[in-house]
């Protein structure tokens, strides 16, 4: 029931070009689970790391400052010609704050690549993808919508699932759920029945 | 109190959409479709500057669905999402409740039993025919093919009574569990099914015999909202948007999951992507899983439908009532939610309408730490201005009803 990694030498391969590095073991397995041991933070100077094949795909992770070369060596050169998905994870209380996921779909291999991206709260920014892929456009607004995750260069990041003047970002932790931010505002009772 | 004595003044209400542009010349006009338009089903707001009766430019606007499923499922325990995912997709809500299902049991490392997987990937082709039957039948009553719509929604009146007979509801069933399924089928069920299937052959030969070689639906139908599979790639679509393009992707075929792999089926495909080429492959799909159901009828194995496992699937009720440690489960269960093990996953299966995925983070605890969903309606509405812009005003009804796009699921 697992997705198996039907081209597990293609993930090998972006192992070895992109971040310059294997992980024995790890490919091909359902799972690496949470007893990997934990890695180094990530630097200027190795920017991408693999975190090996979850569940049939692929994960990076990666600093903001890669994403964009990354993305565009993953669809010129490795055929990740669609862009699915991106959303946002909010740890809150951890630094930094947000963890920014994207999801690409190689349709000549049928396989799939998970980036993660760390942002910080004071300035959670990433660039945009508007440039590589037409999707991107309304994925980023609802992403920009629900955690205030901000794509650089994205010129129309105008509230998509939510309506001009919301005022906060709702699936952010620290968003109340019973929040109320009406419309139009509640008038007290004028008839002459309920009073 | 008389109404003059104090007068209520209200604050202006804002407009809560902002348009993307205004006329950009003298002659073009600036009108709005929707959010609510009798000839588009789905609660969506089309911005289009037109020039006479020609689409210049429009700007998709959707959101007015938007009931914070996604704050709401951070609420609430694992099962107790699952009749909320139904709401996304109320025309194959049982796709949504395997493909969620799913990604909770590859988080717990569950093999869900080999009855199970048979049927749900039975129920999953069901779903996919009673939503492509509702695409299509709403689509050609835009155009005024009444007698088509009536025979398409007749088979799907069927279906809606004979899964209400497995699930207890018409639309919205609540069926699939993590680990298995709510119940097993009832007697005559596959009998039925077969009488069904028998039915709605018949219908769609009509419907093929009304419509296919109509030269007013091909007029209407034709070389309008084209795309191509490079566009249509770049803008996100999957599904049978991108399959109308030429496009082969199927993950059926091309990642199998449940029992996908064991099954013979084509993946229908267009030539030109234009409205007509949707049309067919919706109906060619629907063809395609009648195949598939009636190989699985004979496949489907005898055996329980729940895994045995504590974590996740409920106690048999007679055990709740007599012995402590059942109960015990039970209360944990309802109270806490099953035990999801830290991590996340990304579970995609073919929806009907595109690549429906749900992206899934635990943190070790009975309520989920987030759930996201990747809707195809949401994508598709991201790139639909490619398919109306170009054409006529009247074209909007049809490509968009050609997308096929539901407000539940695009909006959350």
């Amino acid at each position: 029931m697992v997705t198996v990694p039907v081209s597990a030498p293609i993930f090998a391969q972006l192992e070895q070009t992109l971040v310059g590095q294997t992980l024995p073991g790890h490919r091909g397995t359902a799972d690496v689970g949470e007893d990997a041991p934990a890695p180094a933070p990530l630097s200027a100077a190795s920017p991408i790391r693999s975190l090996g094949v979850q569940r049939g795909v692929l994960v990076l992770e990666l600093l903001p400052e890669a994403l964009l070369t990354l993305v565009r060596r993953l669809r010129d050169t490795f055929g990740f010609d669609l862009f699915l998905d991106v959303t946002a994870v909010d740890w809150l209380g951890q630094t930094p704050r947000f963890e920014v996921v994207y999801h690409f779909y190689a349709m000549a291999h049928h396989v799939r690549v998970r980036l993660k991206v760390r942002v910080e709260e004071a300035t959670p920014e990433v660039e945009t993808l508007t440039s590589l892929y037409g999707s991107a456009g309304y994925m980023e607004r609802e992403c920009h919508d629900m955690y205030g995750i901000v794509f650089r260069g994205n010129a129309d990041l105008r509230p998509i699932l939510l309506y001009e003047g919301f005022v906060g970002h709702p699936l952010r932790k620290d968003y109340p759920k019973q929040q109320e931010q009406p419309l139009v505002p509640y008038r007290p009772p004028q008839s002459a029945l309920v009073r | 109190m008389p109404l003059s004595a104090s007068p209520v003044i209200l604050p202006p209400i804002a407009n809560p959409v902002r348009a993307a542009f205004g006329p950009s010349r003298d002659d073009t006009v600036v009108v709005n479709i929707g959010p609510s338009h009798p000839a588009t089903h789905g609660t969506v707001q089309i911005i289009a500057e037109l020039d006479g009766e020609k689409v210049l430019r429009t700007d998709v606007h959707c959101g007015y669905l938007h009931r914070g499923f996604e704050k709401e499922c951070e609420d609430h325990t694992w099962h107790n999402l699952i009749p909320y995912v139904d709401r996304l997709n109320y025309c194959s809500a049982l796709i949504n409740n395997f493909a969620y299902c799913d990604g909770v049991e590859q988080l717990m490392g569950i093999e869900i039993t080999p009855r199970t997987r048979y049927l749900r990937t039975l129920l999953s082709e069901y779903s996919r025919l009673a939503d492509h039957l509702t695409c299509v039948a709403a689509s050609l009553m835009e155009l005024g093919a009444m007698t088509a719509f009536l025979y398409l929604v007749t088979v799907r009146d069927y279906m809606y009574e004979h899964l209400a007979a497995l699930t207890g509801a018409r639309v919205t069933y609540s069926y699939g569990r993590i680990g298995g399924l709510a119940a097993d089928v009832p007697d005559g069920w596959f009998k039925r099914l077969a009488e069904i299937l028998r039915e709605y052959e018949q219908y769609a030969e009509r419907v093929h015999g009304l419509v296919d070689r109509n030269r007013i639906f091909i007029d209407r139908l034709r070389n309008v909202g084209t795309i191509s599979t490079a566009d249509a790639l770049h803008w996100g679509f999957t599904g049978p948007v991108l399959r109308s393009t030429g496009a082969r992707r199927d993950l059926r075929k091309d990642t199998p999951y449940l029992a996908y792999a064991e099954l013979d089926f084509d993946v229908p495909v267009g030539i030109f992507g234009d409205n007509y080429d949707r049309y067919y492959v919706r109906m060619r799909e629907m063809d395609e899983s009648v195949y598939m159901i009636r190989q699985l009828m004979d496949m489907i194995p005898e055996g329980p439908i729940n895994v045995d496992d504590r974590r996740c699937v409920f106690p048999e009720k007679h055990l709740v009532y007599s012995e402590i440690e059942s109960l015990i489960n039970h209360f944990k269960l309802v109270m806490e939610g099953p035990a999801v093990p830290a991590g996340d996953a990304y579970v995609a299966h073919e929806g009907a309408n595109g690549e429906l995925g749900f992206y899934i983070v635990s943190t070790g605890e009975g309520v989920p730490y987030k759930v996201h969903v990747r809707s195809p309606s949401f994508v598709h509405m991201g790139g639909a201005h490619r398919m109306l812009d170009g054409y006529q005003l009247a074209d909007i009804v049809t490509s968009f009803g050609s997308i096929n796009m539901i407000g539940g699921e695009c909006d959350r």
